[in-house]
């Protein structure tokens, strides 16, 4: 089904410090639950999260079964230069998902 | 899950991923045995070791952000902030988010750098029980410093009936 | 009680009896939450919870909002329809909030989700969706988010008032293991604590809901389910009448309070 959604300011200041909130589409499921007949569920969690800033990794996270289902993140980074914010989720497979949001600084 | 690459306008929404569901509480028991809320268990103070070796952990610049009293532990708010400059020169490299009384100690990682203008994460943690979750955050100096909140977690009065 | 006191009235007691009398009698039946202090189940949450209903881009429930509007442009069934080629999804502004309502063809009210399936079957061709499935459910996320905002407007007329009798005994009436009613949890003690929550009005303006203790979407039938399983009482299956009955007195309860689809609830 689903996606992520992606909260970034379209323009910024340069040097302005600017909060980027991240949701993404994922039940996280521990490996720890069993269904309704007892058997195990399978681990399936995303286990990393990247920010790319015009190429340069300005935030990163590793994912534990701990957080909770439809990871959100929000971090901050400095409005440095216009570019594309590049973000990406890594799960345990070495599956990954992407989505890009271009921010225009003056 | 399939590799979509995709490339959206400005703000909003991108792809895609199966959503498989079950409902249940965490069934199997926890690899460790658990201890009194007041004794940190083993495993938080090995998975300690392992972030900050022999350096020694001070208490300040780190704040902890979670409500003592949550609604559902699937979903509990959580921010971290640290006390830092966020200069080349002074920064923080790295915030490790550890709990107590879930099956694994480490919930999350968050590795920053003079970039991020501020250090400051939000995100929604899952809680198995009412226990302790600490902060530790490593700066550029290779000093640690720590936070911690006690939190109490309930169970749902109406839950599901798995048949 | 009215009819033990008028029982008792004719035999000739006398007056110092009654009050005594009246101790032993059950109590009345609970009553309705005053219009003035009508709510959502907004205001029983916490401050962290309602930060991840306020804000769509954190919200997780906008996930099936937007799946489901995919879903609207999307041609399905032999007759190769999709809902936008009859309605424009603006013209659903103030749908979601009318209902559950009558149909006359069944002669009897339904939901949205089984407004849903019926324009499936009947104008699209196409298999009705099975409860709780993933397209269901953005369908009716869909459709309820475009009348976010809106108040509820149910009016009960004479061929929902048989429906609407059975909904509300429903919710008055003390069931399960617990032996214990809807309206004693969210008529009576609404606003006091129970473990950690809030125990609200059950005022159901935001279904389908995220709930936190699901980790996803799910309907209002879903939610009933597991008050019964509360209860310890059995619970109807899935499109059961009883659920609609339900539905429709608990939608006339909570008139003129605004749609919040997608809600997030603990």
């Amino acid at each position: 089904m689903a996606r992520a959604l992606i909260n970034v300011p379209r323009k910024a200041r340069r040097g302005e410090i600017v909060e980027i909130k991240t949701l993404v589409s994922h039940p996280m499921e521990t490996g720890y639950r069993r269904d309704n007949i007892g058997n195990p569920i399978p681990r399936d969690i995303i286990s990393r999260f990247v920010c790319m800033y015009n190429g340069t990794e300005v935030f990163r996270a590793d994912l534990f079964p701990a957080v909770a289902a439809n990871p959100f993140l929000s971090f901050f980074t400095v409005a440095t230069e216009s570019g594309t914010l590049e973000f990406q989720w890594t799960d345990d497979q070495d599956n990954t998902q992407t989505a890009s949001a271009s921010i225009e600084v003056e | 899950m399939r590799i979509i690459p995709h490339h959206a306008t400005t703000t909003r929404r991108f792809f895609l991923t199966g959503v498989g569901s079950f409902v249940g509480s965490f069934g199997v028991a926890p690899a460790f045995i658990l201890r009194p809320a007041a004794a940190t268990p083993a495993s938080m103070a090995a998975a300690i070791h392992e972030v900050v070796g022999q350096a020694a952990v001070r208490q300040g610049k780190v704040k902890l952000d979670i409500p003592p009293l949550v609604e559902n532990g699937n979903a509990v708010s959580l921010t971290v902030s640290v006390d830092s400059p966020m200069t080349e020169s002074d920064y923080v490299k790295s915030v490790h988010i550890l709990n107590e009384k879930n099956p694994q100690s480490n919930v999350t990682i968050f590795h920053l750098g003079p970039r991020a203008g501020r250090a400051r994460v939000s995100t929604r943690i899952r809680l198995a029980n009412s226990q302790t979750v600490v902060a530790i955050a490593h700066l550029s100096d290779d000093s640690f410093w720590s936070d911690s909140v006690d939190v109490m977690v309930t169970l749902a009065a109406c839950l599901e009936d798995l048949r | 009680m009215s009819e033990v006191l008028e029982n008792l009235r004719s035999r000739t007691l006398s007056a110092l009896l009654l009050p005594a009398l009246s101790l032993i009698a059950p109590p009345a039946s609970s009553t309705e939450i005053p219009a003035a202090q009508k709510q959502s189940d907004y205001e029983s949450m916490s401050p962290q919870t309602r930060a991840m209903q306020d804000d769509d881009s954190v919200n997780p429930g906008m996930f099936w909002v937007l799946d489901g509007e995919e879903r609207w442009g999307r041609k399905d069934g032999s007759s190769n329809l999709s809902c936008a080629d009859c309605h424009t999804s603006e013209s659903m502004r103030g749908v979601a909030a009318r209902y559950p309502s009558f149909e006359v063809e069944s002669q009897r009210p339904i939901d949205l989700q089984e407004r849903i399936n019926i324009c499936r079957s009947r104008r699209q061709n196409a298999t009705p969706f099975r409860y709780e499935s993933k397209e269901l459910l953005a369908l009716s996320a869909f459709v309820a988010y475009e009348s976010r905002g809106v108040p509820i407007q149910i009016t009960i007329d004479e061929r929902l008032n048989p429906f609407f009798d059975a909904g509300r005994a429903l919710f008055e009436t003390r069931q399960g293991q617990l032996n214990i009613s809807c309206a004693q949890c969210h008529d009576d003690n609404w606003g006091k604590r129970m473990a950690g929550n809030i125990i609200p009005q059950a005022q159901p303006t935001g279904y389908p809901v995220y709930r936190l203790e699901w980790q996803e979407l799910g309907s209002l039938q879903r939610r009933l389910r597991n008050c019964l399983f509360g209860m310890r009482a059995e619970t109807y299956p899935y499109g059961a009448i009883e659920y609609i009955e339900l539905e429709l007195y608990m939608a006339w309860r909570a008139n003129g309070l605004k749609i919040e689809t997608p809600a997030v609830r603990p």
